[in-house]
């Protein structure tokens, strides 16, 4: 019986960390796999000649994706600009200024909006943002616009990074020390003071982090982007003129990539572009989190 | 100088909640604007029946099609993502319940892995498929939405169980139980509610993701009743939907969305009343 229980844990034992080492891998395996496929298009053409090329011409084989990277991070500049101030402020309030009953209140508000599907907002997107950008562009600029653009993209995007941004940042304030706080009203600081001079200085990297988090993640975003973004190619300052991000690419041209040849090398060249930009950005603050959790 | 400190005072506490209150402001008016929009599009019609012929040019059906495929592809995604992420959990805080610096570690890993875009796995997912010979199918979609989850299956699951004091496992092990036998009979039962919650929680998710699902599973009128036959999902359903140029198909894009999103706020209600009961 003893002996039982000691082989079934070995066995057990090996499967569990098989598991965890196979799941820790994943990244590895994905970025390995991506490459394969779009080493074809790294063999005949540079690094550089991709990421900072503008001509896309597939038929030709020529591949540029730098209108595709500067959409992207022109959208998601959008997002953060929308998103930063409202969390920023709404996490101040949840944390230090409401009282419970209204924290009760509000948790599942954010909690379903985490929850919705993309595509919901993608929807959304299109029924009240699309419209009344055309609207607004016609009647405050004399722009006549379909309204599917950067700008519209950006907004949707801040909408579904809200409830990230706002999660994190939480996280960040709680861990402030009421110690601090209380020494601050204690020398006659009003409550906003002591949030201005002691909550936000103490979170800084907490609150930088979860910035950062936050644009990794509108970067990679799709569906919802894709919907409302217009998608032509061709990079415009102009917020008002529709974009084209690099995971849209990804996902609108699936359907073609196997007829044209380099095609899919050039598709799964984005992805992994997409896959090493977001899991650096990731590894950098989480790492300035923990060493701020541990400390 | 006091006047102006109280001003400041009442101006960012009126500001931050307003900030705050907002955040309902926004969900209402999605949930408000979705139900408005699709609500007479919405037969029982479209819940019970499959696309009939020229359904997709405003003739009879529903997207029942859909509804099985996003709950097949969800479930059997939640299944594998149980099968690999729950053992992994339970090993982070049984067996290296001594090594806090190896798994704050992995934690910091899981969380890495967290971010990534659910496009990349879509991506990834294609190319496995293809080496592997097999067609956009069930199991393809079922396996890639299974790698998105796994991450969120792990890291949920890990944070419940990081809450259990360290006596209970300690006193397992003082009576003499193995590492199985603790994490299986002793965690796991502690870590029940937070199970459950992470199962929800990545079936939510699994059911809702669209990106990753758009290069494996396909889209079919038929309900699939074997693994390698293509599968629709209620994300696409809707996404191809509002592409058409006529606006009844339009409308039932919106049917398709409240759909969607009743399916989600029920996951969400569930989870809530289980964390709830557990507490």
């Amino acid at each position: 019986m003893r002996l039982r229980s000691i082989y079934t844990d070995r066995i057990a034992s090996r499967l569990m960390v098989i598991m965890l080492i196979a799941i820790l891998c994943m990244p590895l395996v994905i970025a390995a796999g991506l490459f394969y496929k779009a080493s074809p298009l790294l063999s005949s053409s540079s690094l550089w000649e991709l990421i900072a090329g503008s001509a896309w011409a597939p038929t030709r084989g020529v591949f540029g994706f730098r209108p595709f990277i500067a959409g992207s991070l022109y959208v998601t500049l959008f997002a953060f600009l929308f998103a930063s101030p409202v969390c920023l402020l709404a996490a101040l309030y949840l944390t230090q200024f409401a009282r419970a009953r209204l924290v009760k209140i509000l948790h599942p508000v954010i909690d379903i909006l985490a929850g919705l599907p993309s595509v919901i907002y993608g929807v959304w997107g299109i029924l009240v943002v699309v419209p009344l950008i055309s609207f607004l562009a016609e009647d405050w600029f004399g722009v006549q616009t379909t309204g599917y653009s950067i700008l519209a993209g950006g907004v949707v995007l801040a909408v579904m990074c809200i409830p990230y941004m706002l999660n994190m940042l939480i996280e960040v304030f709680r861990t402030v020390p009421a110690g601090l706080k209380e020494a601050a009203l204690s020398v006659g600081a009003t409550h906003w003071e002591t949030v201005k001079h002691i909550v936000i200085r103490k979170s800084l990297p907490g609150i930088f982090s979860a910035f950062g988090l936050s644009i990794a993640k509108a970067f990679g975003e799709t569906i919802a982007v894709m919907m409302v973004v217009g998608n032509s190619i061709g990079f415009s300052l102009n917020p008002l003129q529709p974009g084209y991000p690099l995971p849209a690419l990804i996902a609108n041209n699936y359907g073609e990539m196997l007829s044209i040849p380099m095609y899919d090398a050039a598709l799964m060249f984005a992805a992994l572009l997409l896959l090493v930009i977001i899991l650096v950005i990731n590894l950098v603050f989480r790492f300035i989190i923990y060493r701020t959790q541990l400390r | 100088m006091k006047k102006r400190k109280l001003l400041e005072e009442r101006f960012f506490r009126y500001l931050t909640g307003a900030a705050a209150w907002s955040l309902m402001a926004i969900l209402l008016l999605i949930i408000g604007v979705i139900f408005y929009r699709g609500f007479n599009a919405l037969t029982p019609d479209m819940i019970l029946r499959l696309p009939k012929g020229g359904f997709y040019y405003g003739g009879e059906g529903g997207v029942l099609n859909a509804i099985v495929g996003s709950l097949y592809i969800a479930g059997g995604a939640t299944l594998l993502a149980i099968l690999a992420g729950f053992p992994a959990a339970l090993f982070i805080n049984v067996h290296l319940i001594r090594f806090t610096r190896t798994r704050n570690f992995i934690r910091y890993l899981l969380d890495a892995l967290w971010g990534i875009p659910s496009i990349v796995y879509g991506a990834f997912g294609f190319t496995l498929m293809l080496l592997m010979g097999m067609q956009a199918s069930l199991l393809a979609g079922i396996i890639t939405v299974a790698l998105l989850i796994i991450p969120i299956m792990v890291r949920t699951f890990d944070e419940v169980l990081s809450t259990i004091p360290r006596g209970l496992p300690e006193a397992a092990f003082a009576l003499g139980s193995t590492n199985t036998q603790t994490a299986f009979r002793v965690i796991f039962r502690q870590g029940m509610p937070g199970f459950i919650t992470a199962v929800l929680l990545s079936f939510g998710r699994g059911i809702g993701d669209a990106a990753s699902v758009l290069f494996t599973a396909g889209y079919t009128d038929r309900i699939p009743v074997n693994l390698d036959e293509p599968a629709a999902t209620l994300p696409l359903a809707i996404f191809f939907q509002l592409g058409s140029p006529i606006p009844e198909v339009r409308d039932r894009a919106f049917a398709s969305a409240i759909i969607l999103t009743v399916i989600i706020l029920i996951i969400s209600i569930i989870s809530r009343a289980i964390g709830h009961k557990f507490k």
